[in-house]
């Protein structure tokens, strides 16, 4: 029996094939060059928690040959290298061996987080204005008169300058942008009543007056940076999570040159008619055809098809399905931006342009509130100009209407809520995008799913085994454990108490056909029924995957594509909030009917293509259903722009996860209910803080366009009114009841970094 | 009242000692991994 498969132009070593891992050229390809031959290199290392963690994986690198140091970032679960050499040190296996599996990141961590120390920075200065304006306002509230309170006065503007240019040229800023674009935003009255609050607190204070403002201005700034801050901090450590994920397109490809040479070309380089070598493992870079090497290759997150597809020289393959078991040499047939996945990236932008511009919550509050408030200030400002005459009082009265309306309750009411929402998912293990999205996701009225990695687990299970002998089973279990592919994995993973006591020799992999193994003077065959069985046993019946003694049969293993955990409770879960749900799939028939039976789903389709599962959620949209599309495939990504809201698993493609608002990160399908539960419980708060801020506003604004308020009321009107707002977002957390049966769900950090 | 020509400088001095304190710390990245730094403690070097 020879290796008959593979080659001799692909002396591959199938150990080193089957490791996923980038390659060292992959390596090399992604470091950032430093100068002096010393390069740095950034891994995602999703399993550190702790100390211990931190210091095994940087004294486990420091200690390769080749690398100067190695730093670990916790909160971002990353890990930056400087090493020197011409090739890269084996980090990625050695972190793997030492039991912490890890991948290239995309980004350089090393360029700083530019917006959150900005905005650090403004919340330190404006907290410190704050402390010592306060604290001088209360001597000039508690009686202080006359050449003292001038003095506080004088010293508090000179405080206020660097908040009012430090901190309050983040809302200047976004006001001014706002405003150039023809748009409002809740930065503009907050920018218009700081400064106003500011410059008539400087007139009162030149011209010895009773009453000024600085605290009030610095106080809500303060407030409102604190707000911001949080959100940013929220979104980054999503987008930081989102980022930690395996990347699952390659960055390029092993070209083969005409004399045999082998070098690593960007994925941009590659041109029709190259030649180029495809491990077992990897990913196809672009559309090509296979010239040599036989493999099965597996197009679940491509096409959606759950069963592999056997290849051999002459198949068409597509860009981004997975080559599972054997080394090929491909010619592309298409560049990259010619490829099925840029073909995908052509419909995404198609389907978003199609989808409108959502205006956000707060957006839309805003554009209401701003005219009402200035018109408001401009008219109390009017009144008192005809009624006293006295232009400095109608100044005074106007500039307290606005800093006594200042959106502070309302600047707070949806980003306060949205951080704690976030939080709440995130701690389920659910990212979160954009505040914007838990809008949509509230609102939807329809759920679509994706079959293949998104009901299923997108791997196959092991169904049935025919009638095995211990003996048998063993023999199957160590072929099986010997082997990387996924229905070996089925098996093992299937049999994981069976013992280790079967001596294999001579083990071999076939790619594409199987395993092949000597013990006990007799050759055994885990594999392809066509290939492990002698042609005189072989009839039409016996297809799939067999175990054979010498030819013979002995047993033979069915699998399937199993459900997602709680795929059952999640859809139950919607289905008793009133939702229609459908599945969209581009897998055979059979295997969605019977999916959809599992789940007692009635709407289904199968052998959808990407452009069909476009239009029909643009049919949704027309008949004015709003619809959550889950999906992962890389079929998937157009039509999860073209949904109202998207939600992807941790393991979709990389496509699909940026296409998605939500990523789940856990297996459960719960991820679903339990967000759009988040989400609606979230709008209702939303809605609450607005009633309660404009109940505020009804009793607070007749009395200060009457002239009776004071800094003092103006001060406590203000904190009090953005307390109840974040008081009552925080009811979010409280409400532990309803949350905590969803909280446990079990967290494999593995499974992300497997998928 | 003369005691506030001292009181006051040296309550501001204070305090912008910390806010100064804080922008150094701020610019000299410690605020970039809170995590990190807060399990480092537990590490001997």
């Amino acid at each position: 029996m020879t290796c008959c498969a593979t080659s001799a132009g692909l002396a591959v070593d199938i150990e080193s094939a089957r490791n996923a891992g980038p390659s060292a050229d992959e390596i090399l390809f992604a470091a950032k060059k430093l100068g002096d031959g010393t390069f740095q290199t950034d891994l995602s290392v999703p399993s550190m928690h702790c100390a211990a963690c931190m210091r095994t994986v940087e004294n486990g690198l420091t200690a390769l040959p080749g690398v100067i140091s190695a730093r670990v970032n916790l909160s971002t679960k990353r890990v930056t290298v400087k090493w020197k050499g011409d090739e890269a040190p084996a980090f990625i296996s050695h972190l793997d061996s030492m039991g912490y599996p890890a991948h290239l990141t995309d980004e350089f961590v090393s360029g700083k987080d530019k917006t959150l120390s900005e905005l650090l920075l403004a919340v330190g200065i404006s907290g410190f204005a704050t402390g010592n304006i306060m604290l001088l306002s209360v001597s000039v509230w508690s009686g202080a008169e006359g050449a003292t309170r001038d003095l506080f006065h004088w010293i508090s503007a000179l405080i206020a300058i660097p908040v009012i240019v430090f901190a309050g040229r983040i809302y200047f800023r976004s006001a001014w942008n706002a405003l150039r674009h023809g748009r409002m935003n809740m930065d503009v009255p907050i920018a218009i009543g700081v400064s106003l609050a500011y410059s008539t607190s400087l007139y009162e204070t030149v011209t010895h007056g009773e009453h000024a403002y600085f605290d009030a201005s610095v106080s809500l700034l303060f407030f409102l940076l604190i707000g911001r801050t949080l959100d940013h901090v929220m979104r980054d450590r999503a987008r930081a999570a989102v980022s930690g994920l395996v990347r699952l397109s390659p960055r390029g490809a092993v070209r083969v040159g005409k004399d045999g040479s082998r070098d690593y070309i960007a994925i941009g380089e590659i041109e029709p008619g190259m030649e180029l070598l495809i491990s077992a493992g990897d990913r196809i870079p672009v559309n090509a055809t296979v010239i040599d090497g036989v493999s099965e290759l597996d197009c679940s997150l491509a096409t959606g098809e759950s069963a592999t597809r056997h290849i051999s020289p002459g198949a068409d393959i597509l860009a981004g399905t997975h080559n599972l078991s054997g080394p090929l040499i491909v010619r592309a047939s298409a560049a990259a931006k010619d490829s099925f996945l840029a073909e995908m990236v052509g419909l995404m932008e198609a389907a978003e342009q199609g989808r409108g511009t959502y205006r956000r919550l707060a957006d839309r509050a805003s554009a209401m509130y701003s005219p009402v408030v200035h018109i408001t200030a401009l008219a109390t400002f009017i009144g008192w100009m005809f009624a006293t005459g006295d232009w400095h009082h109608a100044i005074t009265v106007a500039t307290a209407v606005l800093i006594i309306t200042c959106p502070c309750a309302l600047g707070l009411a949806v980003p306060i809520v949205q951080v704690v929402a976030a939080r709440r998912l995130f701690e389920n293990g659910i990212m979160m995008k954009d505040g914007g999205a838990l809008e949509r996701l509230a609102e939807i009225d329809a759920v679509v799913f994706d079959k293949t990695g998104t009901l299923t687990t997108g791997s196959p299970v092991l169904q049935s085994a025919s009638v095995l002998g211990d003996g048998e089973m063993r023999m199957a279990v160590a072929l099986a454990r010997s082997s990387g592919h996924p229905f070996s994995r089925a098996i093992a993973k299937a049999h994981p108490h069976v013992p280790n006591t079967v001596r294999l020799e001579e083990v071999s992999e076939h790619p594409g056909l199987g395993i092949e193994g000597r013990a006990g003077g007799y050759t055994w065959r885990l594999g392809r029924a066509s290939w492990a069985l002698a042609p005189s046993e072989q009839t039409s019946t016996t297809t799939g995957t067999v175990l054979s003694k010498d030819g013979v049969m002995l047993a033979s293993f069915d699998f399937f594509d199993d459900l997602r955990r709680d795929a059952a409770e999640a859809v139950a879960a919607l289905r008793d909030e009133g939702i229609p749900i459908e599945i969209l799939s581009g897998d055979r028939r059979s295997s969605v009917a019977n999916v959809a039976s599992l789940l007692s789903i009635q709407a289904f389709s199968a052998g959808v293509l990407p452009a069909d599962k476009v239009s029909r959620l643009q049919h949704l949209k027309t008949s004015g259903a709003r619809a959550l599309m889950v999906g992962d495939g890389i079929n998937d990504a157009p039509a999860m722009m073209a949904a109202h809201v998207s939600m992807a698993p941790a393991s979709a493609a990389d496509i699909g996860r940026s296409a998605a608002d939500f990523i789940f990160l856990r297996d459960s399908l719960k991820a679903v209910p339990l967000s759009l539960k988040v989400a609606r419980h979230a709008e209702r708060l939303v809605k609450q803080n607005f009633t309660l801020a404009i109940a505020y506003n009804v009793i607070a604004v007749p009395i200060a366009v009457m002239g009776h308020v004071t800094p003092l009321i103006a001060a406590i009107a203000m904190s009090g009114s953005s307390l109840l707002v974040i008081g009552n977002a925080m009811r979010l957390t409280a409400g532990e009841g309803w949350l905590k049966r969803h909280a446990s769900l079990p967290w494999t950090s593995r499974k992300v970094v497997d998928a | 009242m003369e005691t506030l020509l001292y009181l006051m400088p040296i309550a501001l001095i204070l305090g912008g000692l910390g806010l100064a304190a804080f922008v150094w710390a701020l610019r000299s990245g410690q605020y970039e991994d809170m995590d990190g730094a807060a399990e480092r403690v537990l590490v001997d070097d």
